[in-house]
């Protein structure tokens, strides 16, 4: 990016303006094309796409009537809750109340900076690329608490309460994780944790060694837990707490914080690919070498799938599982998931203290035994699909 | 330097509005923002590394435990009280300002700032200083904070 921008002034573009300026111009216009070209088409399609993967899971249809298969169900959101009454309730703290939103979007959308799409595809390359991630995401905490007190409801307290109690929590496992890589990576630029890897599974740290693929699944469920997500989304229990920290909010303000749940759902996506998953590595294949825009395209599809596979898994997580309760919550962060992520750094060090250049049949042996897993866990799936199938009258794409 | 400016301007305002707020929360909030300021500026000062551990340490973990407690104990049975100690906190406080001064004046006397070394600011380098220099004060900090853990566990643990 800053190359790019570097290059426009030296072939004699904006002559004569101060280089801040362009560079802030630069970071601007950068901001709004991937937010409104990449982030907002991407958050509303996953809102449509969990309502009807959940819908299809539990035996329903779903959003079909805005567009072919209701894809444009999004837009039509947007613009309902654009042309709602903006309310804010008369006993509410006015400046925080509408300043809440926007600090848990600002937080989650400055996470798309260091987001690598492909080799060239970047913001900015950080040289502390994943601190900054994990920076930038907890500032979202410090909005979801001005949420829920400047409602001055007690739904929405107990909500942002709640929510803040998990992120800070849940935080610690997994930056524990990503730690882990780092360690393996050397590095915490997050164009230098994917170059370290490969485009062949093995090569991927998820196989590195058993601790980062445990690593991997304590990110995930941590990520998830600190994205608000069901089993982990106690904070705005339906059940107990009407919306949680959303309670009061109405129209568009609404509509912020869902928008940076959905963007988020692909954000925790990324992360476990750049991390773990070998981000947007393709084979070498000769007859691309001179065709750098096919070859960026295809090294941004493959981040995309990998990344995007990822939030479906999420969906899926959230049709099946059951929300947990505030005490398991606790007790899950603290009594299993810290020590276990503990273990996995530790291991991994020693790991590297006596294999430094890592260890190629292990990886290989991890990359079989995923396989396996997963091998067995699609036939279960498919199993379960099957014998489902007599109670489901639905036609696949209805 | 005119960012300099700005982001002076805006870290002095929002401390300002730190003691001057009547809402404890709003106290809280407008440290959020000063600390954020802060960390800008290290970024400004070619330290990003310690700049995004402000944001994640300060910003991110420690306010949010503070307005986590604030919000718990109803702001409202925290109305501001007349605090006796005023004068004798501006005397403090005087008296702290006096004893930077000289530290003050050498910095804000215009002079050249030396440019920063390669790699300055990085990972690698604060890293390697943290665990090669002052690798003791490290532990030390580090046992310190461990006490700390420990008293709060042992505080909060019913009589039995």
């Amino acid at each position: 990016m800053r190359q790019f921008v570097d290059q426009l002034i030296q072939n004699g573009y904006f002559a004569g303006a101060p280089k801040e300026l362009v560079y802030a111009g630069a970071m601007i216009v950068a901001a709004l094309v991937v937010l409104s070209v990449f982030v907002a088409p991407l958050a509303g399609v996953t809102s449509w796409l969990e309502r009807r993967v959940w819908a299809r899971m539990q035996s329903r249809v779903g959003p079909n009537r805005v567009g072919p298969q209701g894809i444009l169900q999004w837009l039509a959101d947007g613009i309902k809750n654009l042309l709602k009454e903006d309310i804010i309730p008369a006993s509410a703290d006015k400046f925080l109340f509408s300043l809440a939103p926007y600090v848990v979007f600002v937080g989650f959308l400055s996470a798309f900076v260091v987001i690598p799409f492909g080799r060239e595809l970047i913001v900015a390359d950080l040289n502390i690329g994943i601190l900054y991630l994990l920076a930038v995401t907890s500032v979202v905490v410090v909005g979801i608490l001005m949420a829920g007190w400047s409602s001055n409801n007690k739904w929405s307290l107990l909500g942002g309460m709640r929510s803040a109690a998990q992120i800070v929590s849940y935080e610690i496992p997994a930056g524990l994780a990503v730690l882990t890589i780092v360690f393996v990576a050397g590095t915490l630029s997050t164009q230098g944790i994917i170059k370290g890897q490969g485009w062949a599974p093995w090569d991927w740290f998820l196989f590195y060694n058993p601790f980062t693929f445990v690593a991997f699944f304590l990110y995930f469920t941590a990520a998830l837990a600190e994205g608000n997500r069901t089993p982990f989304d106690i904070p705005e229990a339906e059940s107990e707490l009407v919306a949680g920290y959303v309670t009061e909010y109405s129209g568009m303000r609404f509509l912020f914080f869902f928008f940076a749940e959905w963007g988020n759902l692909y954000v925790i996506g990324a992360v476990a690919t750049i991390l773990f998953l070998g981000g947007w590595h393709i084979p070498a294949i000769p007859a691309l070498a001179d065709q750098p825009i096919l070859k960026g395209g295809l090294q941004f599809a493959v981040f995309f799938v990998k990344a995007y596979f990822w939030v479906f898994v999420a969906m899926w997580v959230r049709a099946t599982l059951p929300r947990v309760r505030v005490d398991q919550l606790m007790s899950l962060c603290w009594k299993y998931m810290v020590p276990l992520s503990f273990v996995c750094v530790v291991g991994t060090a020693a790991w590297m203290l006596i294999w430094p250049q890592g260890n190629r049949p292990v990886s290989m042996a991890m990359f079989l035994l995923g396989v396996v897993i997963l091998a067995m866990f699609s036939k279960r799936v498919g199993y379960q699909i099957r014998h489902a199938r007599p109670v489901l009258y639905l036609r696949p794409y209805i | 330097m005119t960012l300099f400016i700005i982001l002076a301007v805006l870290t002095v305002v929002s401390s300002l509005l730190v003691i001057f707020q009547r809402n404890v929360v709003h106290s809280a909030v407008a440290l959020v923002a000063a600390l954020f300021f802060i960390a800008v500026l290290f970024l400004t000062l070619d330290a990003p590394m310690i700049g995004i551990l402000q944001v994640l340490v300060y910003a991110g973990a420690i306010m949010v435990l503070f307005l986590f407690v604030i919000m718990l104990l109803n702001p409202a049975a925290l109305e501001p009280r007349q605090i006796p100690w005023w004068t004798l906190g501006s005397a403090a406080a005087l008296l702290l300002v006096f004893l930077l001064m000289p530290a003050l004046l050498n910095t804000v006397a215009p002079r050249q700032a030396a440019p920063a070394g390669p790699g300055f600011g990085s990972p690698e380098l604060l890293g390697q200083t943290l665990f090669g220099s002052f690798v003791l004060p490290f532990e030390i900090a580090s046992v310190l904070l461990l006490v700390a853990i420990i008293g709060a566990v042992v505080l909060a643990k019913k009589e039995s």
